[in-house]
């Protein structure tokens, strides 16, 4: 079999896909595209399953918060074909109000604590998880920490703000 | 056969389950008891002496270590990984320092790789010695895991050499090392590759063939590559069943498609081929050991990091004496770094697994976000589903031939 690249990765999504899959680029080599929320898990089963693509691994999954942007978070999935060693990354960007997507423990049996960190960080609901509660955090937590406005430093602290440097 | 009863409730104190009169038991393991090496709980209900079903709780010892990251400075980050894997945290330093290095695009001398080689190498044998030694301690055996002990001693002593601490060694820093190695400390390498594999032999003929050994391990908690790729397994427990996915050979980091070694694999991903493998790669980390030493002697001396002096701070006579030094640490302690807005994931094969750093980076002093692919997390999930139906005991072993590791579980 011929090496995959990432060339013929997002020729194989956006013929399957089409609109629904965005390329965002490849920082570092690693192939990097986004999707909707509502086609995640049939993206994540197509790459797992596709004889060409066999992206058999999960190797993490988090979060992140742009609390700029539009939708203001980002899951993000690392993939990993271990036959012939190369990555993906995923990202499925949520509105911030009630960000909800599917789970992905019914494809993969290891998402499940990641998808209750991110779910114990940033507040993302799983849906369909079979055990979605908070894991490193106490329970009695009321917030998502992990969001950025929930600042770590006192916030009235003056003297490391960017300002004084210029930026 | 029926589904396990279980009447564990997530969020209910475990004793209102716990009915006398019933037939099954509720019993913690942890968070702080002698079989679990480290601070987590696990609820266990038994009947008689058999794990019918059981739920972990883990966290007991998060740090926020995500959060203080992204109000953190690049190489002030560097001492919150120590504590992540602490029985091997050179191995998170410098996957840390990589990961840095491929943000900022920093080309490394050979030198310098390879002494990271050996450090690293150094630490995955600390981190196998306590792993197995206590896996040893856990069916009985205690003499060997005191023979060995004294080797893990001798490599902190190694450490202490390098950089001057022992176990939360905040090694390297982003561009190289802060110090060249000395000359005592290459001695007690060649001393170290000396006088390890004899013990390492005689530690490992304690148990290899050992009959006690061999049937408390040998079947116990068997794991089929599907199941182990479907929970993410990596690390060695991972190649115990027979997948030979190794970080360092299918994406070489820090020149190791160099060295001439090779990725034990067991078959059955049992106890016993958990322990094997990781007593073949202690093997194997001593040949590497060898040949980067070998390697280094061909290298010029003296280089000890990279020639890139906006991100590595300049030694403090020049920068009392010489302008730009003086400029330069001002910006790097200031944070005042010309970096690239991106995201990088880094993966370095941590003595449990595979140990990912996914980045990502604004341009500002701090990261963005920073997340750890902890192996101890994903590894350790899959305990309390393969607990149901072992014996209470088998689970004992089995948790510690996982080698959970508290702060890399928790972060």
């Amino acid at each position: 079999m011929d090496k995959l690249t990432n060339q013929f990765i997002v020729d194989n999504l956006t013929g399957k896909f089409g609109q629904d899959i965005e390329i965002l680029g490849e920082p570092y080599d690693l192939l990097t595209v986004s999707t909707i929320s509502s086609r995640i898990t049939e993206l994540l089963i197509y790459l797992k399953d596709e004889e060409s693509l066999r992206f058999n691994y999960l190797t993490d999954i988090t979060a992140v918060h742009y609390p700029k942007q539009d939708k203001e978070f980002a899951v993000v999935y690392h993939l990993h074909n271990l036959f012939q060693n190369i990555r993906i990354r995923i990202k499925v960007f949520l509105d911030g109000s009630n960000p909800t997507i599917s789970t992905v423990t019914n494809i993969w049996k290891g998402a499940n604590w990641m998808e209750r960190e991110t779910y114990d960080f940033y507040g993302i609901n799983f849906e369909g998880h079979p055990d979605l509660r908070r894991i490193l955090n106490m329970d009695e937590l009321d917030v998502f920490p992990m969001r950025k406005e929930h600042p770590l430093e006192d916030p009235n602290r003056v003297d490391k703000k960017d300002f004084y440097f210029g930026r | 056969m029926s589904s396990p009863i279980t009447k564990i409730t997530p969020n209910r104190p475990v004793f209102e389950d716990n009915d006398p009169q019933d037939e099954l038991i509720t019993l913690n393991i942890g968070p702080t008891h002698p079989a679990t090496h480290g601070v987590f709980q696990n609820v266990v209900q038994i009947d008689g002496e058999r794990i019918v079903s059981g739920v972990s709780t883990i966290g007991y010892i998060h740090r926020a270590f995500e959060k203080i990251a992204e109000h953190r400075p690049f190489y002030q980050i560097t001492p919150l990984t120590d504590r992540l894997n602490y029985c091997s945290s050179p191995i998170n330093n410098i996957g840390w320092h990589m990961t840095v290095e491929k943000l900022l695009g920093i080309e490394i001398p050979k030198r310098v790789q390879y002494m990271r080689v050996i450090v690293m190498e150094l630490a995955r044998i600390a981190d196998h010695i306590i792993c197995n030694g206590i896996l040893g301690v856990d069916t009985g055996a205690f003499s060997g895991f005191l023979y060995v002990m004294q080797e893990r001693e001798f490599i902190y002593e190694i450490y202490e050499e390098i950089c001057g601490a022992r176990l939360t060694t905040n090694i390297g820093r982003i561009g190289g090392f802060e110090r060249d190695f000395n000359e005592v400390a290459f001695q007690k390498i060649e001393e170290f590759l000396e006088r390890y594999p004899p013990v390492l032999k005689e530690f490992e003929e304690l148990f290899v063939r050992n009959r006690i050994f061999i049937e408390r391990t040998a079947g116990v908690a068997g794991v089929t590559p599907e199941e182990a790729l479907d929970y993410s397994w990596s690390g060695p427990i991972l190649r115990a069943t027979g997948v030979d996915y190794d970080v360092r050979v299918v994406s070489p980091y820090c020149s190791y498609e160099e060295f001439d070694f090779e990725v034990p694999v067991g078959t059955n991903g049992d106890v016993y081929d958990r322990f094997m493998v990781r007593n073949a790669e202690m093997y194997e980390s001593l040949k590497i050991i060898r040949q980067a030493l070998d390697k280094i002697a061909k290298e010029p001396a003296g280089v000890f990091h990279a020639d890139v002096p906006e991100f590595y701070l300049p030694p403090k006579e020049q920068v009392y004496n010489n302008m730009e030094a003086l400029i330069y640490h001002f910006k790097i302690v200031m944070g005042e770094w010309e970096t690239p807005q991106s995201e990088v994931y880094h993966a370095v094969e941590g003595a449990n697994g595979e140990l990912g750093f996914y980045l990502i980076h604004d341009g500002g002093r701090t990261p963005y976000r920073l997340h750890f692919r902890r192996p101890s997390f994903v590894n350790y999930q899959m305990f309390a589903p393969m607990s149901a139906g072992m014996l209470l005991s088998d689970a004992i072993l089995n948790m510690s031939s996982l080698n959970v590791i508290a702060g890399e579980l928790d972060a």
